[in-house]
């Protein structure tokens, strides 16, 4: 889908609005087709029956136009900013924001941001510091890419840091992430895709375990030891037993995805963020004219 | 594992003691939707539900509605939530009102097990996230109370084919996810000697 608009903040804000609905409702197809594929083998019962009823709700959701699931959760983007772009940060802050108002309201979506204390509802989806926007910034580039991942509750709330110490080695790594998602059974939704994040700081390291759930299913990092250390944990993840929607069974991850950052001498952080099965991820690249190409699979 | 259609409110208890841990269930009837405010509301604040609960079927839902002219909600997406945030309500929903069954998504953790076997209760799962699905099988909303704490209101629904559900956890004190969580622990020592 392309389109070409004057203003370019309207069409950032415009963008943003349509992102937001359509992530929620047309999941890609890398996912679908690992959905399907765990359908096919998982052997027990009951998360045989949680995979078939999962795959025949995409198709619902397909058919009616709906939401895949109703936890319009907190919208999260990632932008990369080439340098020469012509609108300024700030005014791309505003029209992410604008748009995930506008989405909210128009089609209607539930309204999930409330004040951290108080609980009360801050607005359509947005609040202070909300919806939340990591940023990139490109040199010899005129473009912007977007990406919205709205993630809910239930998967950020089975979200795990461990200040590992170089003493614990990969092997603190490996049964840190393996704890986690044994902890966590039922709750984030399984099978998902596991997000980790080593390396860094404490904070970084749960930013790129973000990143990393974010990834086109199955990719694998750059770094052959990181890409092998994913294939392991991958294949240790599925022995669990954890099955579909922790009721046991075959499959517990759809995946395990890794981002690494160098770190300190006498640091070896690791973060741990689940997505659930239904994760929900959609990209649009801004052209420096305003035009648009949305893009389901990025 | 047997196959069973339950329809609720349920008035005989014969209808809670025959389902057991792994069963699937489709459900008819009414089930009433409440969420995290509406059990603080209740129970922490002492407020009165102002719905019948007794032989009832609750979902941990905050749907997504619309608003029609004539006041009335339909539904736009509804789906539900992770159970195990609320599972200190299990025993006063059961002992002060006579709720049969909780529906959720994740489970509910071993503290609920002893309390669903004494009051007659059970824990079914649904498929988190399958909303689109869900919402198909909620032919009506009949009642809606408690707006002000919207969409965490106190909600009545009239629904057809509701699931499949499994049943988690049974009125005999079976729990699939005690058993799940049991094996997995025993399964991640094996892993650790072999990392």
């Amino acid at each position: 889908m392309s389109a070409v608009a004057t203003d370019i903040r309207q069409a950032v804000e415009d963008a943003a609005a349509h992102l937001y609905v359509w992530a929620l409702k047309d999941i890609p197809q890398d996912l679908r087709d690992a959905l399907v594929e765990a359908q096919g083998r998982e052997t027990s019962v009951p998360g045989r029956r949680v995979l078939d009823t999962i795959v025949k709700n995409v198709q619902v959701a397909d058919d009616q136009g709906n939401l895949v699931c109703q936890d319009t959760g907190i919208a999260v983007y990632t932008c990369r900013v080439g340098e020469h772009f012509p609108l300024h940060p700030v005014k791309i802050y505003e029209a992410l924001k604008a748009g995930t108002e506008r989405a909210t309201l128009e089609h209607p979506l539930r309204s999930n941001a409330v004040h951290t204390i108080t609980r009360e509802n801050t607005g359509p989806n947005t609040g202070y510091r909300l919806p939340i926007v990591h940023w990139e910034f490109i040199a010899d580039w005129d473009g912007l890419d977007v990406k919205c991942v709205p993630k809910g509750s239930g998967s950020e709330n089975m979200s795990f840091l461990k200040m590992c110490v170089p003493a614990d080695g990969v092997r603190g790594i490996k049964e840190f992430v393996l704890s986690s998602i044994v902890d966590a059974g039922g709750k984030p939704c399984p099978p998902g895709i596991v997000g980790v994040g080593i390396g860094g700081s404490a904070d970084y390291a749960m930013y790129l375990a973000k990143e990393a759930i974010a990834r086109p299913i199955g990719t694998r990092n750059h770094d052959p030891h990181v890409a092998k250390l994913e294939e392991e944990l991958y294949e240790l993840l599925n022995e669990t037993g954890i099955g579909p929607m922790g009721l046991g069974g075959d499959v517990t991850v759809l995946n395990c995805h890794i981002e690494h950052a160098d770190t300190h001498m006498t640091l070896n952080p690791v973060a741990v963020n689940y997505q659930c099965w239904a994760a929900r991820r959609a990209s649009v690249h801004v052209g420096p004219d305003g035009s648009v190409d949305f893009d389901r699979e990025a | 594992m047997a196959t069973h259609e339950v329809t609720f409110p349920i008035t005989d208890e014969a209808e809670i003691l025959k389902l057991r841990a792994g069963d699937e269930v489709v459900v008819q009837g009414h089930i009433i939707g409440i969420r995290d405010r509406t059990q603080i509301r209740i129970f922490d604040q002492g407020v009165e539900p102002p719905m019948d609960l007794k032989g009832a079927f609750l979902l941990h839902t905050a749907p997504g509605v619309r608003k029609l002219e004539d006041g009335k909600y339909e539904p736009v997406c509804i789906g539900t939530t992770t159970s195990a945030r609320m599972v200190r309500f299990t025993e006063p929903l059961g002992a002060q009102f006579g709720v049969r069954a909780i529906c959720g998504k994740g489970g509910f953790p071993d503290e609920a097990i002893e309390p669903m076997q004494r009051l007659r209760m059970v824990y079914f799962a649904i498929v988190g996230g399958a909303a689109a699905l869900e919402t198909t099988q909620i032919e009506e909303i009949e009642e809606v109370a408690w707006e002000e704490l919207m969409p965490e209101c106190l909600w009545k629904f009239r629904v057809k084919d509701f699931g499949p559900l499994t049943v988690g956890i049974d009125a005999h004190g079976n729990s699939l996810y005690h058993d799940v969580q049991t094996a997995a622990t025993k399964k991640l020592e094996e892993l650790f000697a072999r990392l």
